[in-house]
């Protein structure tokens, strides 16, 4: 009787000797380990500014380029991890906090990330002088910014939306904050936050490639990886480097696909609050099968239990709450938050004033109104290209959607280039453009949505493949066909998804402007009209004042879709279009 | 008589909801009552009674507005270690084993490691789901899963025991066997001295009847103490015996008949239902589909309560709002355990659907403020169209506001089956006419 009261730790997994599976697992964490720490070594090394790294084209370089960009964005995701856990959660604890972190997060949000990438090398080279450090920390720091924000949006609300049950059941078994946050919080808000995480993740690759090779104030700075590699091959202008470029990031993206999140969202399942277990669970990923089998696994996770437990139950973060009888007073607490907004209105004035007085120093009013005129070129090359994204992309994601079969090898494709850098491909581009002679203005635009079209390709497929079978098969009954088949079912069914993935789009697109808008091979450059070559090009001169009014407007204009556009877009799908409103109604 | 020795009292509780630019919202209003020693004391009133708002100040996670509950002659100012929760929908956490979630409360309580594991696995075992201690909730039944809900509990030896509905979310199948499980657990415990009082609250009679040796009912809006009732029969109970049943009978009696002299009239009791009243939560067809029942089954156009409530199968919570908006309406009188339909309803039942419509109509503008005022703003205005805005703004002087939106959806839909009115979802317009 006795050990059946252990059956949950089931016998086999404790007693027995190592199998051939351990040694497989055993082989894939140090490969890792090694790899990582061999990367990790060599970003400290001593630099000078003005000093270029030199990078071989050599292929066999390659795997040590690309360890060394992976290493950066995984430094920027346990940084962006950490912002989430501090800041999310005290604006979720903090009606205050809440006041000025949730603003400014989502103001973050619509910066262009490769506006701020030259002001960030600046600081962080007088930070870092005299060490390669500087530049890194400064690139890490700018994946950082790509990455953070909607990972901590998320988990924000999350927290605000912990459902009272859990809230109740952990008041009154008496948890401290401490095991409330671990036990309660971080896991009903782990499946949104992992899937941020993956869609943060998917958009650094394109920065980062962005930013390794950046010139700045006419210095021209190459940190190793595979963004440098590529810029090296563009100068040389060896499209054999291309390819081989091409496919290791291709190599790169697989195994971090299936090393990492196909794991982790496999493990994120448990976290889901449905009372009821899925028909057809996802199959395990690769990793998780094999690490099932390895016997000596079950030991390190005992292991790991235990941690857990000393880490969320420990004394020093415990504290028993004490129960006040009396609350701070109302007039007294009137009085705070008065205190409180005046305080952060003088701050935000002062802000504003001193960017203002920034940017006057070198700017007339007349080049300010060009600059607006110019992003306003951009955000007509951003709507063009939605439309024609949406017109190629929405009957193709419906057809896909609507067969199963096709949805189901073509999804993970598409989430698949969705991922992939697209600025890997701008040369090949430049390259067609220069052989055909090609209107730059008009033929530079493709760029900007190459890597950003498929967010609506496959929030269309979702969209179609979800709309339910029973009105596939009433509008078939009552003969609903052609045009009038797309205006009553279609078009409405899978509107809430379709306003996803185009703002999605248009946000990344927006983005890829400053990369897009001037593209060269070799000693060419072509360079369209637009907000992105404005700030791309002051960047490169190095005059702040410029590249901070070319960020300020194309913030403006993004805040002003946001706002005009996009928002009452997103409500109106969620009031009238969504489908489990009308279930719920 | 012997001394019983008071275990928790709640003194002259008040609790009401602050809104803006309105009326606070009154819930609880002087709420009195003492839980003594060994004894089991059911809260049973219908939805709105405010009685699930008292067992969350009882056990600390709300503060009242006024008054206060002491615990064992100290006063009550938050959750407090020895009273334990059962909840309606179980609030397990989904991502921990039962095991993880039984341990819970011990690993609040800063208990090591290996006494917790012991202690949580015996309690599993006592509520019968060794075996199961590796599972996830999500592989549970509602049952098994309540059962972790009381393990959970228990674990912590509370002194006093709070469940609320603990029963309604299972099937009556699950709910009676688990129902006398843990009346089984508690005559243990209570000979053991381990746990001293449960409170719990439900809306099912027969449950109340079943579990309590007090039952306390509320009246709604606001809630308070209407009445108590001592439940005598002996344990374990026989739902069938004639006894039981009588009882039952008595708690209906109670919950139907007012206390005020004269207010016993529908005439009365409706009288002063002005624009801010509760409109309850139903479907016209099934207001219908009741009447029809009386009329069917009645004797002399009048039927005991319980018995309407076996024959259509409602628990009283879903009952008694479809009884209120009959008596509202004036087809049908309660008092005394028993319904009874008025000439009107009668005649109501034999008309066919369309003529149903129009008396309807009458019904609904003459004895509901809500709906008169509605068609008399929508007659005044030029357009016959008023936006939903101005009334919820209106209602907003009564109510939150998810009530007040609750309300006007209501009336909305009532005022469509009568056709007085017409609404178009996307614009929030309400109108005279119906859409050509």
């Amino acid at each position: 009787m006795s050990d059946r009261r252990n059956t949950f730790l089931v016998k086999e997994h404790i007693s027995g000797l190592p199998n051939r599976w351990d040694l497989l697992a055993l082989l894939i964490i140090l490969t890792v380990f090694i790899a990582l720490s061999h990367a990790a070594r060599q970003m400290a090394m001593p630099y000078q500014v003005g000093e270029i790294l030199p990078i071989s084209l050599d292929p066999s370089h390659l795997p040590m380029y690309a360890l060394r960009t992976v290493l950066r964005l995984i430094i920027a995701l346990f940084f962006s991890l950490l912002f989430t856990f501090i800041f999310a959660a005290w604006a979720a604890k903090s009606r205050r906090a809440e006041k000025i972190i949730i603003p400014m997060i989502d103001i973050f949000q619509s910066v262009p990330v490769l506006g701020f990438l030259s002001i960030a090398i600046v600081s962080f080279i007088h930070l870092f002088p005299n060490s390669l450090l500087g530049p890194e920390c400064a690139v890490i720091f700018v994946i950082f910014t790509s990455q953070a924000w909607n990972m901590a949006l998320s988990f924000y609300q999350s927290l605000r939306t912990v459902p009272a049950d859990f809230r109740e059941a952990a008041a009154m078994f008496q948890l401290s904050a401490w095991q409330r946050f671990w036990r309660v919080d971080v896991p009903y808000a782990m499946p949104g936050l992992l899937w941020n995480m993956m869609l943060s993740m998917s958009g650094s690759w394109f920065f980062i490639v962005f930013s390794e090779a950046i010139t700045i104030a006419d210095q021209r700075i190459l940190l190793p990886g595979i963004g440098s590699y590529i810029a090296e091959a563009i100068i040389q202008t060896d499209i054999r480097a291309e390819v081989y470029a091409i496919i290791a990031m291709l190599i790169v993206i697989l195994l971090y696909d299936q090393l990492l999140f196909r794991p982790l969202l496999y493990w994120a399942e448990r976290f889901k609050v449905s009372q009821t277990i899925e028909e057809d669970p996802a199959s395990a990923p690769l990793l998780t099968e094999l690490f099932h089998r390895v016997k000596s696994l079950h030991w390190i996770r005992l292991y790991f239990h235990r941690l857990t437990n000393v880490f969320i139950n420990n004394r020093f973060c415990n504290h028993k709450l004490r129960h006040k009888p009396t609350a701070l007073n109302n007039t007294r607490r009137y009085w705070h938050n008065l205190l409180w907004n005046i305080g952060l209105f003088m701050v935000i004035g002062l802000t504003l004033y001193s960017l203002y007085r920034f940017i006057q120093q070198a700017v007339t009013l007349h080049e300010v109104l060009h600059v607006l005129f110019l992003g306003l070129i951009t955000t007509c090359r951003v709507a063009v290209l939605l439309v024609v994204a949406s017109l190629i992309w929405v009957p193709l994601g419906v057809w896909i959607g609507m067969n199963s079969r096709a949805t189901r090898i073509v999804q993970p494709i598409v989430q698949f280039l969705a991922a992939f850098p697209a600025n890997l491909f701008y040369p090949l581009f430049v390259i067609v453009i220069l052989t055909y002679h090609l209107n730059v203005n008009i033929w530079v635009t493709p760029l900007m949505i190459l890597g950003s079209q498929w967010y609506v390709l496959f929030n269309v497929i979702a969209g179609a493949s979800t709309l339910p079978k029973d009105l596939y098969f009433a509008t078939a009954n009552f003969g609903v066909r052609g045009f009038l088949w797309w205006r009553k079912l279609v078009l409405p069914g899978i509107f809430p998804f379709y306003v996803t993935g185009a703002m999605t789009a248009a946000g990344g697109a927006w983005n890829a402007s400053i990369a897009a808008e001037v593209v060269s091979w070799g000693k060419t450059q072509l360079v369209a009209t637009g907000l992105g070559a404005y700030i791309t090009q002051y960047t490169t001169k190095g005059d702040f004042q410029r590249i901070a009014l070319g960020v300020a407007v194309m913030c403006f204009y993004v805040l002003l879709l946001n706002r005009l556009l996009w928002k009452p877009l997103y409500t109106l799908a969620e009031e009238r279009y969504s489908l489990t409103a009308l279930s719920e109604a | 008589m012997i001394m019983k020795k008071a275990l928790l009292s709640v003194n002259n509780i008040c609790k009401s909801f602050k809104k803006e630019n309105a009326p606070d919202l009154l819930v609880l209003k002087d709420v009195n009552f003492t839980l003594y020693e060994g004894e089991i004391v059911a809260l049973l009133g219908r939805s709105g009674s405010g009685k699930s708002t008292l067992l969350r100040i009882i056990a600390g996670l709300i503060k009242p507005s006024s008054g206060s509950v002491i615990y064992r002659g100290k006063p009550l100012l938050g959750p407090a270690e020895s009273i334990a929760m059962v909840f309606q929908h179980f609030a397990l956490l989904p991502w921990l084993s039962v095991l993880q979630n039984v341990e819970l409360g011990l690993e609040a309580q800063g208990l090591h490691r290996e006494e917790r594991r012991t202690k949580a696995l015996k309690a599993i075992d006592i509520v019968g789901l060794d075996g199961f201690e590796s599972a996830l909730p999500k592989e549970l039944s509602g049952g098994m899963c309540q059962r972790v809900g009381f393990a959970r509990a228990l674990v912590v030896e509370p002194d006093i025991l709070l469940m609320d509905e603990p029963f309604s979310a299972l099937d009556v199948l699950t709910a009676e066997n688990l129902r006398s499980d843990l009346l089984d657990l508690w005559q243990v415990r209570k000979a053991k001295n381990r746990t001293s009082g449960m409170i719990f609250v439900t809306h099912n009679i027969e449950e109340a009847t079943f579990l309590a040796d007090r039952i306390i009912i509320f009246d709604s809006d606001p809630g308070a103490v209407r009445a108590e009732m001592p439940v005598l029969l002996p344990h374990p109970r026989d739902e069938q015996a004639l006894r039981f049943r009588n009882t039952v009978h008595d708690v209906y009696k109670l919950m139907t008949t007012e206390e005020k002299a004269g207010a016993n009239t529908v005439e009365e009791r409706y009288k002063d239902i002005g624009i801010g009243y509760r409109l309850p939560d139903v479907n016209i067809a099934e207001v219908i589909g009741l009447l029809e029942t009386i009329e069917d089954e009645g004797e002399n156009d009048t039927m005991d309560l319980p018995e309407l409530a076996e024959s259509t199968q409602l628990a009283v919570d879903e009952l008694f709002p479809l009884t209120e908006v009959l008596e509202v309406l004036r087809f049908a009188i309660v008092s005394q355990g028993l319904i009874h339909i008025t000439s009107a309803g009668k005649r109501f039942v034999e008309l066919g659907l369309l003529e149903r419509k129009s008396v309807f109509a009458r019904h609904l503008i003459r004895y509901v403020p809500l709906a008169r005022h509605i068609r008399q703003v929508l007659d005044e205005k030029e357009m016959h169209a008023v936006s939903e805005d101005f009334f919820l703004k209106e209602l907003a002087e009564f109510f939150s506001e998810e009530e007040a939106e609750r309300v006007l959806r209501v009336i909305i839909e009532w005022g469509r089956y009568a056709e007085i009115l017409a609404y178009n979802y996307n614009t929030g317009l309400l109108s005279l006419e119906n859409p050509s």
